[in-house]
């Protein structure tokens, strides 16, 4: 059965920016209803029956999460809007909030009520001016309606939501990096604990959400939890611990595909079914030799793997950090793994913050491997560094602050698990890689 | 409490009063005032194509900083050019990333180096354009995908396509 999207439901229509065009396909009413009917207790509630999990790579509970403020807390409370989206190959929420911004502000209005906050930091990427301007918009025009700003549609609570931008750095998307870079710091990730719920923006407790998360927050109080169950896959129950991975998601194609996009489909789909039945196929017709999964951070998958489930814990089973983001980028198979992994490394160690040793040491040494091979002259021990050094960066092996470095570690690991054969022979070879990379000034 | 220890006498004054009154228009946002240090940075930047050292100190000053807490954040972040190297009128981004790679992203990227003589960070010697390298830029399903300021422009896939923006950027 053909599933009939409903996050990106209004994306294409003529007037999708606008609060007459959103409020003439029923938008706002949930607000007003749960404004009218339920206690912030209540709406928390219905999140947490639905079993809503985070979407902006973690997966973790949504309800839950906002239970984790301290209780009867005097306030402020934040709400940080997670638009950071630099996990490269990631494009959903860029379309949500350029296409749909009401219904992002909606959702961040229903959660902010939720959990009694009465300030959000709508922190997007300086990248994203198109959805920066969609959705300041979007908020001047809710303010008028008022939909926001002072005893809201007669019920007495009253909600501020502020644009806040980036600056062009990834890991503003590390939640408490984000905060730090909304106070004006560098963006150096927090130890934890405290998490945010306790000790967030400006020492006060704050959540932190994705935009997807939270337009999730408005279908579920529109729909109601039992249809957001009847989508995606439920736990499995050979594991209790499993909380399951119900509803729809966006997920992003890319690269060698006929047809890239954004689509939405239930959580569980196969990498095979995005590919042929929404992406086009691989293009000019030929086979793919692997993608990424889940933007950048996941690890690499084979063209053997494809029939892996994209729920919060398919891409586990074939080694893969986890869903991240469900963006899937395909590679063709003629693309060389050297020139794949060489780009992925240089990201991280671009990207990396610097502040944790191992993980500013370990990408850079990783990225100067990666060079070595793309010029021909890999060494036979570069494999066995390569590993070592995956295996050592990260939270999970404990060395470091936050996930950035897990993320680089991945791709490297599963590379050369998944393709050993090819580096070998490009050792072997002694060949370079296809494409040459500019030499870069500056940065 | 952070002190405001910046009086400085040689420094206040320069930065105009437009770009001022929106920095200050700020503040009530936020719980504190280093929280406006981005969005001043951004205005300083947009406006005057660099953050200029004598306008760190300004912003120190609205903000009750000193000017190095002003210059540790801004040097964090790539993104904020100094005296020593002003953005040019437009500020072309050409993505490097996995999706815009496997698509000729670094074709596009030296296909535009080369037509406009500059590496990567540099600007073309009438002052038009300054051209970057990003990573992911948000535009993965147009790749190869490029920005322009702040706004995507997708399926940069033809040498003509090069020619017509490069020709688009210098006549703005
Ligand atoms: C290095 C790094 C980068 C991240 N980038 C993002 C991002 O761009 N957007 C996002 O929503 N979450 C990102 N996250 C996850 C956030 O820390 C956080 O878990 C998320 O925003 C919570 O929102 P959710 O529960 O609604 O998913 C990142 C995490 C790490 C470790
Ligand atoms: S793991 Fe890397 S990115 Fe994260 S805080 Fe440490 S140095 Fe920074
Ligand atoms: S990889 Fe280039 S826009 Fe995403």
């Amino acid at each position: 059965m053909a599933y009939e999207p409903v996050l990106l439901a209004r994306v294409g229509k003529a007037d999708s920016t606008s609060i007459e065009g959103y409020r003439r396909d029923g938008g706002y009413e949930t607000l007003a209803r749960a404004l009218k009917d339920m206690t912030g207790e209540q709406v928390t509630e219905v999140v947490k029956g639905a079993g809503l999990r985070g979407r902006g790579g973690a997966g973790f509970p949504t309800g839950l999460k906002w239970t984790f403020l301290p209780k009867g807390h005097p306030g402020p409370i934040y709400l940080c809007v997670n638009v950071d989206e630099s996990e490269p190959c990631t494009f959903n929420n860029r379309v949500l909030v350029e296409k749909d911004p009401h219904q992002v502000l909606e959702g961040i209005i229903l959660a902010c009520y939720a959990f009694k906050a009465t300030t959000a930091y709508f922190y997007i990427r300086y990248e994203y001016g198109t959805g920066m301007r969609a959705m300041q918009n979007a908020i001047d025009e809710a303010y008028a309606a008022g939909f926001l700003g002072k005893n809201i549609l007669g019920s007495g609570y009253h909600l501020d939501v502020f644009v806040h931008r980036g600056a062009g750095a990834y890991i503003c998307g590390e939640e408490t990096g984000l905060i730090e870079s909304l106070e004006g710091k560098r963006a150096w990730p927090r130890i934890k604990p405290p998490f945010p719920a306790i000790e967030g923006a400006f020492r006060k407790p704050t959540i932190v959400n994705n935009p997807e998360t939270l337009a999730n927050v408005v279908q579920i109080l529109k729909r109601g939890a039992d249809w957001f169950k009847s989508i995606g896959v439920p736990p499995d129950p050979k594991n209790p611990r499993d909380a399951g991975s119900y509803g729809p998601k966006l997920y992003c194609i890319s690269g060698h595909v006929n047809n890239p996009g954004v689509v939405e489909l239930p959580l569980g789909v196969t990498v095979r079914q995005l590919i042929n039945e929404h992406g086009g196929g691989v293009w000019k017709g030929k086979k793919a030799k692997g993608c990424i999964p889940g933007g950048n951070s996941m690890g690499l998958m084979t063209e053997a793997e494809f029939d892996t489930p994209l729920d919060f814990n398919g891409p586990g089973r074939v080694g893969c950090l986890g869903l991240g983001t469900g963006a899937v980028t395909v590679f063709d198979e003629d693309t060389s793994i050297v020139d794949v992994l060489y780009n992925l490394c240089r990201f991280f160690q671009h990207e990396s913050c610097g502040q944790c040793t191992p993980c500013r040491e370990g990408t850079g040494w990783m990225f100067k491997i990666m060079k070595r091979f793309q010029a021909g002259q890999g060494r036979r021990e570069d494999l066995a560094v390569l590993e070592e050094v995956a295996d050592k960066i990260g939270i999970m092996p404990g060395t470091t602050i936050c996930g950035l470095a897990d993320g680089a570690g991945w791709p490297v690991k599963t590379a050369i698990r998944k393709f050993r054969q090819e580096f070998e022979k490009y050792i072997q070879d002694g060949t370079a890689s296809k494409s040459k990379p500019l030499p870069m000034a500056a940065h | 409490m952070i002190q405001n220890n910046t009086v400085d006498a040689g420094c206040a004054g320069k930065l105009p009063d437009s770009i001022r009154e929106r920095i200050v228009a700020l503040l009530p946002r936020y719980p504190n005032k280093q929280a406006v240090t981005l969005p001043a940075l951004h205005i300083v930047q947009d406006e005057l194509r660099r953050v200029p050292l004598w306008a760190i100190r300004e912003i120190a000053d609205i903000l009750c900083l000193s000017p190095a807490e002003i210059h540790d954040t801004m040097s964090f972040y790539g993104f904020f050019r100094t005296d020593q190297d002003p953005l040019g009128k437009t500020r072309l981004w050409v993505c490097r990333s996995l999706a815009c790679h496997l698509r000729g992203g670094e074709e596009l990227l030296a296909e535009f180096c080369s037509k406009l003589g500059v590496a990567p960070t540099e600007t073309t010697s009438d002052g038009k354009i300054t051209l970057e390298f990003a990573e992911c830029i948000g535009a993965c399903e147009g790749a190869p995908a490029v920005m322009i300021n702040d706004v995507h422009r997708k399926n940069i896939d033809q040498p003509e396509k090069v020619d017509a923006l490069i020709e688009e950027l210098r006549a703005l």
